[in-house]
Parts: structure tokens; C-alpha cells; sequence
């Protein structure tokens, strides 16, 4: 039960901040490249403030998938640099954080890109 | 006055025509109507880009064959298409062996092309010239818009940007519909910047035109059996009418718009179809047709072309439009 | 010219007024359960990692968890799918890591025909490079501030 239950609030919070994306793209038509980058800078705002965590703790992966927890590992990393590497940590700790991700996203688009090609749309 | 309409004394004639389209724009409302219909969007190509090279050529080769001529009584070729530098129609007009006039009016080309043409042929200058417009939905969409693979959604004023080319050609003699006038466009901007609304922003660039065609050429509506506009789509034709009514001249039920007409309810395109090759293949199949059997004795074709670059409109340019006009008239014995 | 902005301005309003607008209860409903799902399938890998590698640290677990959608995201974009995904399901398909993931995959085999060094490398980050430029400097400018307060306490 207190499992269906934390799946339950991933599912919520989840849909709920995709859904908020949907509702920055009907009213004000932006494109995708601008809601990725709203939403990274919420992230790191989120966890500036320390709010981040309190909501992970409950939503998961609900908080943690969207875009918004790549944001809050950027500003992560970058504090915790900060507290042991002093102005330096400013530099390296944010891309370090995050390096898995960003690496993934190449590596696997590469690969990709090498075996496919375009479809056209229908 | 001042004139922008041309009455071609020797009205040349569209002696052959053809189009070729991919298979979405095959299922569409004209289907039974084209030339060729492709397989596939890469037409046995590595690219989307050599696609449309290839089917500017198939349609060159095919109108020319329809009007029984062979290659080299083919004096000059008119083309363009919508990419950058128009490569689709110069890399084309290298496989044939006459001159080529490259012509750029973004999805208004048909008509300014066949205009260009006929003017040429009615000073008497050439006797037989090939007119061709293209576009592929995959190159306009790389180039204009996103990758294909991107998962996003399309606006709700956004139009579909047809795969196909079309191809005419324009003859001092021979049998054929022919063009009789020509009223070029200026360019007309209404300060619209949303590039995903093409149909408001070439509305204001139509009704320029259609004004000074009429009174050019002292006509309203109801001496034509079709006046027909490119690419507006669903809102921008809604808007020229609104916006002709404004100046006292009611379109009524023999106006209406290539790109609306194009694709089926259910095939998804929101406000309809775009792109050259909208009202290309539509004016050489579908209206080309409709003349020769007798059943449209004068058309208005009256494409617009949205005059925007992505470079232009990320520096906050609103996208201007232009809109050429050419009347076709049966054939008479 | 003044006449003229006047017109400009006037039209503007009249086109966006006549402009369709998307019926946005399907599409936010749709962003919701797909977003919501995404979500799910998210936390069901985070989960099944920590199950097969009961050692693992949390933050390692999330790595592979993120690692692990990318690669699914970027592997749905190229066999065509996650564009139709992303047609039905708008932001909820774009604001997940899957989203950033497409907007990486889908210029690179775009661009493909161009080349790998001018067409797939080049090309690669044509969407998703303002979110890291964006990232990294919005976090260093948290960095900066922490580095401030971290001085004075």
C-alpha cells in the first residue's frame, strides 16, 4: 500500500509539472528549447532556496525526471563544490554533477544518429 | 495610372503540364488528379534535398513530354523552389540543356514564374520556356522549422508544407489554355511576426494584388469562374475575404484556396497546405485539367509567398509577403 | 508612418482574435498522464536498481536512472517514434530528461546527410545547447552567491 501510494505522488507530481509545461505552450506558444531551459533554471532556483529536497523526498522521480531535477543536480553539484573547493567549485561542480547525463544524451545520440535516418512525418 | 498588370497581346499557351507529389499529399483531396505519385518522400534518393532535385526533374521531363516537344525546343527553363539559394531548381537545370532563370517568390513562384514566361514569349523573344516550382515537406522543415525526430507539437495556425513539383509549358504556339494577363505584386508587410501564421501574413499582400488587379483591368469576382490563391490555408483565406469585404468587393463562392482544398480533413495538417509546390501541383493537374475540359473558362490564380528568412525573423523581423497574379482562359478554336 | 503602425497594430489584433486556438483540455490532459507515466517508468528503473544493487548510493542509483531514459528516449527517437509521442502528448513528453534527450538525438540524425563532423556533431546541440549554457551559468551564479555567503559565516 505505502508503495502504490509513493508511485501515486510520482505520477501526480510528474504529470503535474509535464502539465504545466503544456500550459506555458498553449498560452504563450513557446518552443520546446525554451521550456527545457525555463525549466533547468526552476530547477536550479528550487534548489538554491533548498526546497528541492523536501520535495524529492515525497515525488521521487516525479521531481527528478522532469528536466527541473537536472536543474537542481546542476546547482547541486556546484554548492557542494563550493563548500569543499572554495571559488573553483563555481567551475567545475555543476558540469561534474551532471556530467552522466550529459555525456548519455551524446554518446547515445551519436550512436543513433549513425544507424538511422529521418523518417518523414505523416 | 500606374500599371502592374500585363494583357498579353499574343496570349501565350500552356501547352503541357505536369506534377508529381509525395504519397501523404496522394491520399489528398486532388489525388486522382496528379501525374505521379511517389512512393516514398525520398523518391530513391540518399536525401530529402536530392529528392526534390529529382522530382523538379521528373516534372520538367514530364511537361515537356505532355507537350509533345522534345528537349531541345525547350529555349529557356523559369524555376525556383524554397531553399536557400534556390538549389533544388539550379541543381536540376544542371541535367538539361538550355538556359535557366532562377526565380525566387517563396510559395508565390508558380504564378510569378509563369508570368516571367509568358511576358518573355509574348514579346516574342522565345518560343517555347519551361516553368517548375517545388517543395518537400522534410527540406522546408529542416531549413524553417525542427528536426523531424523532435517531439513537439504543431501550432494550431500552422500549415502543412506540401511534397510535390509542378511544371508547365508556356508556348507561342499549339494548343492550350492561355494566359492572358499578368498583374505582378508588391511586397506587403502587416507587421505579422509569428512565423507559424503564413496565412495572416500573406492575406494583406493577396488583397493588394486582387485590388489592383481589378482595377487594372476594369474586372470583378464574377468575371472569373475560379479566382483561386495559393497557400493561405484556412485562416488566411478567412482573412482576405474579411479584408476584401473592407474594401467593398465580395468573394464569393468561386474564390477559394489551393492549400485549404489540398489535404483531407482527417490527415492532420491544422490550417492546410503550404509551400510552392501547394498550388503548383493543384494549377497543373487539378485546374490545368478543369480549362481543357471547358469547365473553367477564366481562372485567377493568384498565389502569395511568404518572404521570410529564419535569420531575418530570430532578428525580430516581421515576415512580409508578396502575391503575383496571372489569368488563364480556356482555349478557343 | 504613423498611419502605418496603426494599421499594423490594428491587424494584429484583429488576426490574433480570428487565430484557432488549441482546445486545451485533451492536450493537458494528455501532457498530464504522459508526463505522469514517464515519471513512473522513472522511479520503477530507480527502484529496480536499488533492488539488484542493494550497495548502490542513491545519487549513483538516479545516474543510472537518468542514463537509462536517455538512452530509451534516444533510441524511440530514432526509430520515429518519440516525435508521434510528442505530437500527442506536447509537454509531456518535452519537459522530462527523455525531451532533452530528443532534442539532442533528433538534429543529430537530422543533420546526418551533412556529414558526422558538419551535419551530426555540429548540428547536436542546435536545440538542447541553450539548456546547458543556461544550466551551468545560472548555477554557477547560485555557486557565486553561496561562495559569498560561505565567506561572511
Amino acid at each position: 500500500m505505502e508503495m502504490f501510494l509513493d508511485y501515486l505522488w510520482v505520477f501526480l507530481i510528474g504529470g503535474l509539472v509535464c502539465m504545466i509545461g503544456q500550459i506555458l505552450i498553449i498560452t504563450t506558444n513557446i518552443t520546446s528549447a525554451r521550456i527545457l531551459v525555463t525549466f533547468v533554471i526552476v530547477g536550479v532556483f528550487l534548489e538554491a532556496i533548498g526546497v528541492f529536497d523536501y520535495i524529492s523526498a515525497f515525488a521521487g522521480a516525479g521531481i527528478n525526471v522532469p528536466i527541473i531535477g537536472f536543474g537542481a543536480s546542476l546547482a547541486k553539484g556546484t554548492i557542494g563544490a563550493v563548500k569543499s573547493q572554495g571559488l573553483l567549485g563555481i567551475f567545475t561542480g555543476g558540469l561534474t554533477a551532471t556530467a552522466g547525463g550529459i555525456a548519455a544524451a551524446i554518446i547515445f545520440a551519436f550512436i543513433f544518429a549513425l544507424i538511422f535516418r529521418s523518417h518523414t512525418k505523416k | 495610372m500606374k500599371y502592374d498588370t500585363v494583357k498579353f497581346k499574343k496570349q501565350p499557351k500552356i501547352i503541357g503540364s505536369y506534377s508529381i507529389v509525395g504519397p501523404k499529399e496522394g491520399q489528398g483531396n486532388f489525388r486522382e488528379y496528379f501525374d505521379y505519385i511517389m512512393k516514398n518522400d525520398f523518391f530513391g534518393e540518399k536525401t530529402f534535398e536530392k529528392a526534390e532535385r529529382k522530382m523538379i526533374e521528373t516534372a520538367i521531363t514530364g511537361a515537356i513530354q505532355k507537350a509533345k516537344l522534345k528537349v531541345s525546343d525547350i529555349n529557356i527553363l523559369v524555376a525556383g523552389d524554397l531553399l536557400n539559394q534556390i538549389i533544388s531548381s539550379s541543381y536540376a537545370a544542371r541535367a538539361f540543356d538550355f538556359p535557366y532563370l532562377g526565380v525566387y517568390g517563396a510559395c508565390s513562384t508558380m504564378a510569378e514564374s509563369i508570368a516571367v514566361a509568358s511576358t518573355l514569349v509574348d514579346g516574342g523573344y522565345f518560343e517555347n520556356i519551361v516553368c517548375c516550382t517545388a517543395s518537400h515537406f522534410s527540406t522546408a522543415e529542416r531549413q524553417y522549422r525542427f528536426p523531424l525526430e523532435l517531439g513537439n507539437q504543431r501550432p494550431p495556425a500552422s500549415q502543412w508544407t506540401v511534397t510535390g513539383a509542378g511544371s508547365c509549358v508556356i508556348s507561342q504556339k499549339g494548343a492550350g489554355p492561355r494566359v492572358t494577363m499578368a498583374t505582378f505584386g508588391k511586397v506587403v508587410d502587416w507587421g505579422i511576426v509569428d512565423v507559424n501564421n503564413m496565412g495572416a501574413a500573406m492575406a494583406p499582400a493577396a488583397m493588394d494584388t486582387l485590388l489592383a488587379h481589378f482595377e487594372n483591368t476594369k474586372t470583378t469576382p464574377d468575371d472569373y469562374d475560379l479566382i483561386v490563391t495559393g497557400d493561405l490555408g484556412k485562416l488566411g483565406s478567412e482573412i482576405l475575404i474579411d479584408l476584401m469585404e473592407d474594401k467593398g468587393i465580395k468573394l464569393g463562392l468561386n474564390y477559394s484556396d489551393c492549400g485549404q482544398m489540398f489535404f483531407r480533413r482527417n490527415q492532420n495538417t491544422l490550417c492546410g497546405g503550404s509551400g510552392c509546390g501547394c498550388c503548383a501541383t493543384v494549377f497543373n493537374s487539378y485546374i490545368m485539367k478543369k480549362l481543357q475540359d471547358g469547365q473553367y473558362k477564366r481562372v485567377l490564380f493568384l498565389p502569395t509567398g511568404a518572404l521570410l528568412s529564419t535569420t531575418a525573423s530570430q532578428q525580430g523581423e516581421s515576415v512580409p509577403g508578396v502575391c503575383h497574379a496571372i489569368v488563364v482562359e480556356a482555349y478557343e478554336m | 508612418m504613423k498611419k502605418n503602425e496603426e494599421r499594423i497594430k490594428a491587424y494584429n489584433k484583429y488576426v490574433s482574435a480570428k487565430v484557432p486556438k488549441t482546445k486545451p483540455w485533451p492536450t493537458l490532459f494528455n501532457s498530464f498522464w504522459v508526463g505522469g507515466v514517464i515519471c513512473l517508468i522513472g522511479q520503477g528503473i530507480n527502484d529496480l536498481i536499488l533492488f539488484l544493487v542493494p550497495n548502490i548510493s542513491e545519487q549513483s542509483a538516479w545516474a543510472y536512472t537518468l542514463i537509462a531514459l536517455i538512452f530509451i528516449a534516444a533510441f524511440l527517437t530514432g526509430i520515429g517514434v518519440y516525435d508521434k509521442i510528442g505530437k500527442f502528448a506536447g509537454g509531456g513528453s518535452i519537459v522530462p530528461i527523455t525531451g532533452f534527450s530528443n532534442s539532442i538525438t533528433s538534429p543529430s540524425i537530422e543533420f546526418k546527410s551533412e556529414g558526422i563532423i558538419y551535419g551530426i556533431c555540429v548540428k547536436m546541440f542546435t536545440i538542447a545547447g541553450p539548456v546547458i549554457v543556461f544550466g551551468v551559468i545560472s548555477s554557477a551564479l547560485v555557486g557565486l552567491i553561496y561562495y559569498i555567503i560561505y565567506l561572511f559565516i
